[in-house]
């Protein structure tokens, strides 16, 4: 075990960033081979075809180059010789809390997730390095026909519909990270929501990384079948180590005919961590999707939340936060390609530099010749708090159909000493007065969140503007 | 209190800004349950000694002494002035996107005069009847602080602000200016039922003698150039309304041949 001091100097404080003794019953050796792909494969078993696209993915990755945008310098960083690509806990997904190791159990608890369940959740799962240890989901849904599961266990007992669906929205061709996941995937939730039904509360999974130089390759799999509506949010933390982890996963949502999927994340991985992820929706008619993301954490967050607005009359929603501190950068943003008519999306963008962190809106917006009477509607805000961090602006418009309706705003402000004053004069002393501006540009944010995460994400704030005053 | 305690006490204050010397020796007294003003053009200082009592950090204090109770405020951060009872409406309020205001009350609240006082029913009666009195309507508390409020808007806010900090010490700049004639009487009584018969005190920083036919203040400093150059009682006021700066500042002159 490593000196937290050491740890310490390499990503500074971190609230979440306690570790558990690694107790595996089953660790990979670091690197990457077909022979990992097919260990991987074998050790679920599962069926040909999927192992089959993992080593064709695989070998994608193998040759496909690294992005040339982002942050070069930092991804070259990444040797992926050195990650663990599959590492068990716990030998079984249980789904009586009881059952899961102490350890692992003692972790969640302390972040608080099976409270959480019992408050305000249909469901949740918790994954653990590369596995779920733990899955509930609430009996009435069930009856209905939910089927809520994590993703191994999804391809064991409906293999058809994950066969159908998977690769469908993002293939593994996509990038070299989407081929990446695809070859070593392990975990991650599989959702199928019945027509017509409505999932009130929403369902969550939590996602945690422990053991360092570990690889976490998540892959969720959300079906939305015609006039259904879920709510999906998942968290993520890690331990601070003094090395780097690496997580990319990959998300695939189909929303069918008139349903409606919300995807929230509130993603605060310690500050070692790669954060790679490719999230992609398909929209049929009269579809909605949103993703509402928030990035806190993380070494380099590299994700663009996309949807295809396949659909007539369907709809788009990105909103999201990034949160760069010191050594972090968040290349984050959207993705929207409107498809068919009368198509509506919505991007919201607001990040906040400090300490030298950099934040990056990436973002791209189509529209195809053949849709007519679209409407965007793009707003990215940047907030700096000093004069070492920085904040770009990426965006890119491809209109080629005259009868869409655009609207672009960007702003870029820096907390006033005036500003401070204001606050300071009715008591607040400087750190909580930068937390109030701070949580208020991120209001258009939390607001769209579970109550509990929107205090949650309050408090990591305020832990953030603390010892920020010099 | 201890009798003979002044509330505030300002002595010999030099201050400036970025090198600039601003204020040239200022002198103010304000004893419990006492309503000071102060009048003067623009640039003579005024808003500058509203901000180095509140301790505004942009501004340098090269020597004299700001009491409040006895005790020395030159010492303190402003939220540790707000904690002590120090309240400043400001001339230009700053808005903040995204923090409401019912929020922003509480919190404020909270840190001022403690969580208990920040709570239940007290609280939500003295915030309804506050805003009754200011003629706000109840969703003005989901509104985002000063952010795209009105002149007239943003300077009820300040006094709101003011009635349920219930300071020891209320200063307020051209709190009057931007308000229209029922504004003024509103903001008026405001200020009187929050000060008169109590022994907390106000320091009104203004241009015009109109607020002032309601307030009735104690007494009246003409700042000019940084020093106050007379105090007087509430017909100083009248009189420099109907005759403007120019004979005081002639008096000064004459005064400093």
């Amino acid at each position: 075990m490593e000196s937290t001091q050491e740890a310490r100097d390499v990503v500074g404080d971190y609230k979440a960033g306690w570790h558990d003794t690694e107790n595996s019953t089953i660790r990979f050796d670091s690197g990457l081979s077909e022979k990992v792909v097919r260990d991987i494969s074998k050790i679920k078993n599962e069926p040909e075809w999927m192992t089959e696209i993992r080593v064709k993915a695989y070998k994608h990755f193998s040759e496909r180059e690294m992005p040339t945008w982002g942050n070069m310098s930092m991804l070259e960083q990444i040797d992926f010789e050195k990650v663990c690509y599959y590492l068990r806990s716990s030998s079984a997904t249980e789904n009586d809390w009881d059952e899961v190791p102490e350890e692992i159990r003692n972790t969640f608890e302390r972040l608080g997730i099976p409270e959480a369940e019992q408050k305000w959740l249909s469901g949740v799962t918790a994954q653990y390095e590369s596995e779920a240890v733990y899955h509930s989901i609430r009996e009435d849904l069930v009856s209905q026909g939910v089927i809520f599961l994590d993703m191994d266990s999804g391809l064991k007992e409906y293999p058809d519909i994950v066969k159908k669906w998977f690769c469908s929205v993002v293939p593994y061709s996509d990038n070299k990270f989407s081929a990446l996941n695809t070859a070593v995937w392990s975990g991650g939730s599989f959702i199928y929501v019945p027509k017509g039904v409505h999932v009130e509360m929403p369902v969550q999974a939590y996602f945690r990384i422990n053991a360092k130089n570990m690889g976490q390759f998540e892959r969720t799999l959300i079906i939305a079948d015609e006039g259904s509506s879920i709510h999906y949010v998942e968290g993520c933390t890690a331990p601070t180590y003094s090395t780097d982890s690496l997580h990319s996963a990959v998300v695939e949502l189909v929303a069918l005919p008139g349903s409606h999927i919300r995807y929230s994340t509130v993603q605060n991985w310690s500050a070692n961590v790669y954060n790679l992820v490719t999230k992609r929706g398909i929209a049929h008619e009269n579809a909605k999707i949103e993703w509402v993301d928030g990035n806190i954490g993380s070494k380099l967050t590299m994700k663009y939340p996309s949807v295809i607005l396949k659909g007539e009359g369907s709809h788009a929603e990105v909103i999201s936060v990034a949160y760069s501190g010191n050594g972090q950068h968040q290349d984050a943003g959207a993705k929207i390609h409107h498809l068919a008519s009368n198509t509506t999306s919505k991007i919201l963008s607001k990040s906040i530099s400090k300490d030298g962190g950099r934040g990056s809106y990436r973002g791209m917006v189509t529209v195809s010749p053949k849709a007519e009477n679209c409407k965007l509607n793009i707003v990215c805000d940047a907030l700096i708090l000093d004069d070492e961090s920085r904040s770009d602006t990426y965006p890119t418009m491809e209109v080629a159909n005259s009868t869409a309706r655009c609207e672009h705003e960007a702003s870029v402000s820096k907390v006033s000493d005036d500003q401070l004053f204001y606050l300071m004069s009715r008591g607040h002393t400087e750190e909580e007065a930068l937390a109030l501006i701070v949580n208020g540009f991120f209001e258009p944010f939390t607001r769209e969140l579970p109550m509990e995460y929107a205090v949650e994400l309050n408090k990591l704030m305020a832990l953030e503007m603390e010892g920020s005053i010099g | 209190m201890e009798s003979g305690v002044p509330l505030l006490e300002i002595r010999n204050l030099h201050a400036g800004i970025d090198g600039n010397q601003i204020l040239n020796g200022i002198d103010i007294e304000i004893g419990p349950g006492e309503i000071h003003a102060i009048m003067g053009r623009n640039g003579s200082g005024k808003t500058t000694t509203a901000n180095i009592v509140m301790g505004h950090p942009d501004f340098d204090v090269e020597s004299g002494e700001i009491k409040l109770n006895g005790k020395d405020l030159l010492e303190l951060e402003s939220w540790e002035r707000a904690k002590e009872g120090v309240f400043l409406s400001f001339q230009y309020p700053q808005a903040v996107p995204g923090l409401q205001v019912g929020n922003f009350l509480k919190k404020s609240v909270a840190s001022i005069n403690g969580e208990e006082a920040a709570k239940g029913k007290k609280f939500r009666e003295l915030l309804k009847n506050s805003m009754k009195e200011l003629n706000m309507p109840s969703s003005f508390l989901s509104r985002y602080v000063n952010d795209g409020f009105s002149g007239g808007e943003k300077k009820r806010f300040e006094i709101l602000q003011m009635m349920l900090l219930q300071p020891q010490l209320a200063i307020l700049d051209e709190t009057d200016s931007g308000l229209d004639i029922d504004g003024i009487r509103t903001v008026a009584t405001g200020i009187n039922s929050s000060i008169r018969g109590t022994d907390s005190g106000a320091l009104i920083i203004t241009h015009y003698s109109r607020i002032l036919d309601y307030i009735k203040p104690d007494k009246i400093h003409v700042l000019i150039d940084g020093k106050i150059v007379a105090t007087g009682d509430a017909t100083l006021a009248t009189d420099l309304e109907e005759n403007g700066y120019d004979w005081l500042e002639e008096k000064v002159r004459r005064g400093g041949d």
